[in-house]
């Protein structure tokens, strides 16, 4: 399977500050990708590195096989939303589609137009006089009426309210279906992410904690609860990825390729929202409370 | 020809059951309950997405499953038709079997099980039965 976006030993300094290190990542085509991570994790870092905004300090980033944003072809195949919604208050709907008639080579200009047709937008208003939500489709129908190959969004449904999030997301995945873009989207709202992603990427104080394919991750990872014991002494192969325990139970998160075979646990499986919440807590230090047990 | 929406999909995401699991479930129960017949067409892709929110290899995954069970199969360009029932002729017999089992539930209220006991009792009478099918 060919790789959309590849990082070797990425990193990337403002002054003295890393805010992305050491990041080697390799996501497929044909994806919805869900990068996620608390605020200042060095996502929107990652994604403008992936356009070509930012440049790398130290190792190196290939997007569809080419340095970013390496020339006008290049351009052309990478569709990109930064944070906030960018749309220009001062210009009307049909504005925009006009403007990006004019800077983009493979403009899909009937695509555009129905799907503006279709939010029920209309073409003489000014992109200051819509709602947050209109403004994030209007940004939307942008990057996508350039036919691009891979489609970046830097937390497109932040600010939005939850209906508007719903069909943000609603004509996104409409988009992927029609057009089979690959997807990278920036969120800290993994109930969304959920629904939409098929892989997923954590970012964790600057650097990929955990990255794959969203069933494989939910396939290998399983919540035991059971008799008080060491995770120390676990069977061969299993990774604990967050523990908790009272005088007499301990409860664990592992991760493990192997059937988990001692019968004194009760396995369970475990939700992608609680799954990305076990890896943002601090990592375990081999035993002792660390998730569930605020005390 | 008119074209009509025969069935739409609703996803519970507290279930704990996977989308494309409750996508194919939805599907089977309309089969048997005789609320999508042979020939109906399924929601394409694009609806689904376009009113749940999900990845379109969700609906794609359980619209295979779906074919590999001989219940739909696609016509390239225009969408996935239904092929085959699950309706097996007992439709009939449902009426008659569900006034039986709500006098059973009341039965068992008066003798003081709760929902939980009688979920228990339902599955573990189940069980049996299958075991004993087998034996």
């Amino acid at each position: 399977m060919s790789a959309v976006l590849q990082a070797d030993g990425l990193g990337k300094r403002y002054r003295r500050r890393w805010a992305l290190t050491d990041c080697t990542l390799r996501i497929p085509s044909g994806r919805v990708v869900g990068l996620v991570g608390p605020n200042g994790a060095g996502k929107s870092t990652l994604l403008n590195l992936a356009v070509g905004l930012l440049t790398p300090t130290r190792g190196r980033i290939d997007v569809l096989d080419a340095p970013p944003a390496l020339g006008p072809a290049e351009l052309a195949r990478v569709g990109f939303m930064a944070q906030e919604t960018p749309t220009y208050s001062g210009l009307s709907v049909a504005d925009h589609l006009r403007m990006g008639a004019r800077l983009n080579p493979g403009w899909d200009r009937k695509l555009a137009e129905d799907r503006i047709a279709q939010l029920g937008l209309d073409p003489a208003q000014r992109a200051g006089k819509l709602s947050a939500g209109q403004r994030a489709q209007l940004a939307l129908t942008v990057a996508v009426a350039k036919r691009p190959e891979l489609l970046i969004l830097d937390e497109p449904v932040a600010s939005l309210d939850p209906l508007a999030r719903r069909q943000f997301l609603q004509g996104l995945m409409e988009v992927v279906a029609e057009q089979g873009v690959t997807v990278v989207l920036s969120s800290h709202l993994i109930a969304d992410l959920e629904r939409v992603c098929d892989h997923l990427i954590v970012l964790i104080a600057s650097r990929v904690r955990l990255a794959g394919d969203v069933d494989q991750l939910l396939a290998t990872h399983h919540l035991l609860t059971g008799p008080r014991r060491d995770p120390e002494r676990l069977q061969a192969g299993q990774q604990v990825v967050s523990a908790s325990h009272t005088d007499r139970q301990s409860t664990l998160l592992v991760r493990t390729d192997e059937p988990i075979l001692d019968p004194a646990w009760t396995v369970e499986p475990v939700g992608l929202e609680d799954l990305v919440l076990a890896y943002m807590s601090p990592e375990p230090t081999g035993r002792g409370g660390l998730t569930g047990v605020p005390r | 020809m008119e074209w009509v929406l025969v069935i739409e999909f609703h996803l519970d995401t507290r279930s704990g059951v996977s989308p494309y699991r409750q996508i194919v479930d939805q599907v089977r129960r309309a089969l048997r309950l005789g609320l999508l017949n042979e020939g109906d067409q399924l929601p394409t892709i694009k609806e689904v997405v376009g009113q749940l929110a999900i990845n379109p290899n969700t609906v794609l995954k359980a619209y295979k499953e779906l074919e590999h069970t001989g219940l739909v199969a696609p016509r390239p360009g225009v969408g996935t038709f239904v092929t085959a029932t699950l309706r097996d002729g007992s439709l009939a017999a449902h009426g008659p079997l569900r006034r039986e089992l709500v006098r059973w539930l009341a039965k068992a209220r008066r003798a003081g099980l709760d929902e939980e006991s009688i979920e228990a009792l339902f599955r573990d009478a189940f069980r049996a039965g299958a075991e004993q099918d087998i034996a």
